[in-house]
């Protein structure tokens, strides 16, 4: 990049470096556009950052763990250090994980950090997801980097799944039984999947293998794909921010990512490596030492997944077991609709982004967040959507419910029943109260300032509270929001009398939308002729 | 999903508009804009943004520290060294000594970075513009022209017999692919309808690896068998047990309900499949009094003194009995396979 002008100043060496890669890699350009870009400051926008450093943990210490993992099926006799099980029978695959564990000096260590980094992960990824939701974050233009970040969630669990059932013990091994009893479930097709994934009958030889595979290359391989896509399209759009004072949807107000976020952001990568290793150090996860090899004729009470399978195994525990035997078929609908649902459950998070964009009919970009209060039936969705996915989770763990709250089993498998239907809707109804709640506390502050604390008697003796005004950045910050006005399909006659056409999609259209911003579910903000109205007249509070 | 019947001035007004009935000046809520720079401590005392790089420093040295001490723990602490730490219990030193002298040698580092960006680096908020994502109109035109001067010097749309053959080569090909997985297994067949159990199989008891005999079943006992001549390190093992794992219990054969059970047993001896109905874990938990036994995964319980059948939970159909009796020996034999299929149900079970 020398001109004319300087070719006699002598470059120094990190520029000629750079000049080199930029005759190659065209950096400067790059830099131009990313060097000094602004990020918004705000905690919440750290939790994807979680999730992106605890994937490259997960990838280095799998790496690591590759080194002296061996994934076959072959039966051994245990000769290790690990006492316990001297001459018992196992898998090549879990002897292997004994030795990294006995044997390896740090091997504990890192595959500790290795599971509960995914533990964290996929906690990370499920909240980083709710921010998003809360928020708004989903808009125009970023539904695509939403479904970006939903396969992220949903691959994320099944790389989580095939990774803790490779050490072949008996806790896993049940889940993977579990797994394959649901495959059969599958009308037509199921002992088919079943009889390729595993080679044959079950346990077969070969799913430590094919799990393998899938775990370290095909699933990771998918993600990391998907997460550079994630992150490019972040930076691409440039990050959302929150209203306030200056910010607006045409600007990204914040600081730049050189050196105020190289720093922060990269040492967060430090904060949660060093934060997950302690923990892996002090804490033991999945001691399979002392759960034994798998046999698929013994198990072990109390046997739970991993946290982010627990609603799906919440669903499979309390369905009634339904079957239909039609035409010497069999219809195994107490395993078919936990699954169906668990599939529906996920996916309406997943689309829920163009529904609402449908309901409002807004094609705009967005670019400053939502108060969760402030979209009051969004926010209640998702409440009500969190509720599900949690009754499930307690219905995952019902025995352990059950032994350490001295419940009854059944008790627990009837409540999850009914709140699985009652719960998401108690939820709704809750959520959108304190939202429209929240919104008329804050048109009270708007337009009566905000409580002082202090107590002023009048001249006729009335004790009143002092009010302050807000100032103007917090006048604006609370009345920045956006608020729709519901979609009317218009009289079903026209002018002549005859009857309109009016599809049952705009009907429902209609209705939705003033579910969304009808009178009763948003709280029509403040005018500037309320506020100057009440301003005016000051004798009073 | 079409939108377009939604007008524009519908929608709410532009969050960076001003907003509210009245325009500019005379709205109260108008955006003051960004608010100006609160100097930190650190930006106006010279000493405070010292203490704060040696607080780095600080920070950046422990880590260092802490490698040192990783090295040193990695070295001193043999493998298998249990050592008492409070609140931890019995804990491998290795593992302690090395997770947290890591755990401090990165935290440190996050933690000196942090502290760095927060008092000594810039805080001056900036303000960036946003540029719409969708291309400008001239730049679609533009794009549309070029991609409708590819496709009409390809010949695409005109030369149909090129595209359509296309389109089939493409759409076959990805056969070759599927065809290769065929041999990930064998097809279903008849695999899931038998187990190794037959006629004339004797009931070896897994504890001691000896034939069962009746009178080594006692009343309010849980014993588990597998059949005779399947050998623990045969290389199917896994593969028989998961069918042919069996639960023998004794119930006084007055208090076996169902008639068939009676019937298949031998003096009250019933022989049920371990291996549960609903997913396929295997039964463990037995209740003396009631007879009832529990799947401790999903919690699926069975009546055992009436044909199995499920009491509660999420099982869908009883657990299969083997019918047994004695031979000539005195020890318990099966007196066939399970007539039906054992484990989950599946589509062809029937």
């Amino acid at each position: 990049m020398s001109t004319a002008t300087d070719t006699k100043r002598k470059a120094p060496a990190g520029e000629k470096v750079a000049d080199w890669a930029d005759g190659r890699l065209g950096i400067y350009s790059l830099a131009k556009a990313n060097m000094r870009k602004i990020f918004p400051d705000h905690w919440s926008f750290m939790l994807g950052e979680i999730c992106l450093y605890s994937f490259i943990i997960i990838i280095l210490t799998g790496v690591y763990l590759t080194l002296f993992f061996h994934p076959s099926m072959n039966e051994v006799v245990y000769h290790g250090p690990y006492e316990p099980m001297q001459g018992i029978r196992m898998s090549e695959a879990y002897a292997s994980t004994l030795d990294i564990s006995f044997d390896v000096r740090g091997g504990l260590l890192v595959r500790q950090i290795h599971h509960w980094a995914a533990l964290i992960f996929l906690a990370g990824m499920f909240v980083h997801m709710m921010r998003v939701f809360f928020t708004g974050a989903f808009r125009k233009p970023r539904e695509i980097n939403w479904l970006f970040g939903f396969l992220l969630f949903v691959l994320g669990m099944f790389t989580g799944f095939t990774g803790y059932s490779l050490p072949d013990d008996l806790l896993s091994g049940t889940g993977v039984r579990f797994t394959q009893g649901a495959i059969l479930a599958m009308p037509v097709i199921g002992t088919y999947i079943s009889m390729f994934l595993f080679g044959g009958e079950f346990p077969g030889g070969d799913f430590v293998a094919r799990f393998y595979s899938i775990h370290i290359l095909l699933l990771p391989g998918i993600m990391l794909g998907l997460l550079v896509g994630h992150l490019i399209l972040v930076f691409y759009h440039k990050h959302t921010q929150f209203a306030g004072p200056g910010r607006t949807n045409k600007n990204v107000v914040g600081m730049p990512l050189l050196p105020v976020y190289m720093a922060k952001a990269g040492g967060f990568f430090f904060l949660v490596f060093g934060v997950i290793a302690v923990i892996a150090g002090i804490a033991s996860i999945n001691p399979i030492w002392a759960i034994g090899p798998y046999r698929p004729d013994q198990v072990s009470t109390g046997a739970q997944p991993d946290w982010y399978m627990g609603f799906a195994e919440g669903l499979i525990r309390v369905m009634p077991g339904w079957e239909i035997n039609l035409w010497g078929h069999t219809l195994v609908l107490g395993v078919l609709i936990p699954l169906t649902l668990f599939g529906v459950i996920l996916g309406a998070i997943a689309v829920y982004p163009f529904i609402e964009s449908w309901v409002t009919g807004d094609k705009r970009e967005h670019h400053i967040l939502d108060r969760p209060r402030n979209a009051p039936t969004r926010t209640a969705f998702g409440v009500a959507w969190i509720t599900v996915y949690f009754i499930g989770l307690v219905g995952g763990g019902n025995d352990l419910w059950a032994t350490h709250f001295h419940l009854s089993l059944n008790a627990i498998s009837w409540f999850v029943r009914i709140f699985f239907f009652a719960g998401p809707v108690i939820a709704f109804v809750v959520t959108k109260r304190i939202c429209l709640g929240l919104q008329r506390r804050d048109k009270e502050k708007v337009l009566h300032g905000r409580e002082s604390g202090l107590i002023k008697r009048l001249p006729h003796g009335e004790f009143v509270e002092v009010h302050e005004p807000l100032a103007p950045a917090q006048l604006h910050t609370l009345t920045a929001h956006e608020q729709y006005k519901p979609v009317e399909i218009g009289p079903l006659v026209d002018e002549n009398g005859v009857k309109r056409k009016v599809s049952v999609v705009q009907k429902l259209r209609a209705k939705l939308s003033k579910g969304y911003y009808g009178e009763n579910n948003q709280i029509a903000k403040p005018t500037a002729e309320e506020y100057k109205e009440i301003t005016s007249g000051h004798g009073h509070h | 999903m079409s939108s377009q019947e939604i007008p524009e001035e519908n929608l709410p007004a532009e969050q960076d508009a001003a907003h509210g009935a009245v325009e500019g000046a005379g709205d109260p809520f108008a955006d003051p804009g960004l608010p100006a720079h609160k100097p930190r401590i650190q930006d106006i005392d010279e000493r405070a943004a010292n203490r704060s790089e040696r607080a780095v420093a600080f920070m950046f040295t422990l880590s260092m520290l802490a490698t040192v001490g990783f090295i040193a723990s990695y070295v001193i602490f043999p493998v298998d060294k249990i050592v008492y730490i409070f609140p931890f219990g019995h804990v491998s030193a290795l593992n302690f000594s090395l997770g947290l002298t890591l755990g401090v040698a990165l935290f440190a580092i996050g933690a000196g970075a942090v502290h760095w960006a927060r008092t000594l680096m810039s805080d001056v908020e900036v303000a960036d513009d946003r540029h719409a994502i969708a291309a400008e109109p001239e730049v679609k035109a533009k794009v549309l022209a070029d991609f409708a001067a590819g496709a009409e010097e390809s010949a695409f749309g005109r030369r149909k017999l090129i595209r359509n053959t296309m389109f089939g080569a493409l759409a076959l090909v990805p056969l070759a692919g599927v065809v290769l997985l065929r041999d990930l297994g064998p097809l279903p067949e008849k695999k899931l309808r038998s187990t190794l159990w037959a006629k004339g199989k004797q009931l070896i008891n897994m504890n001691t690896m000896e034939p069962l005999r009746p009178e080594d079943v006692v009343v309010g006992s849980l014993t588990f068998a597998m059949p005779e001549g399947l050998e623990e390190d045969a290389h199917d093992f896994q593969v028989q047990i998961a069918k042919a794992a069996l639960m023998i219990i004794r119930i006084e054969p007055d208090n076996i309900k169902d008639k068939r059970e009676r019937e298949w047993a031998h003096e009250g001896i019933v022989a049920f499949s371990k291996i549960c109905t609903h997913v396929g874990c295997p039964i463990s938990l037995y209740e003396q009094q009631t007879h009832h036994v529990l799947c401790p995964c999903h919690q699926s319980t069975f009546d055992l003194s009436d044909g199995a059948r499920v009491i509660f939970g999420p099982a869908g159909h009883a657990l299969p009995q083997l019918r047994i009796g004695v031979n000539s020996e005195g020890n318990l034999e099966a007196l066939g396979d399970f007539e039906e299929p054992v484990g989950p149900a599946f589509w062809e079970r029937g």
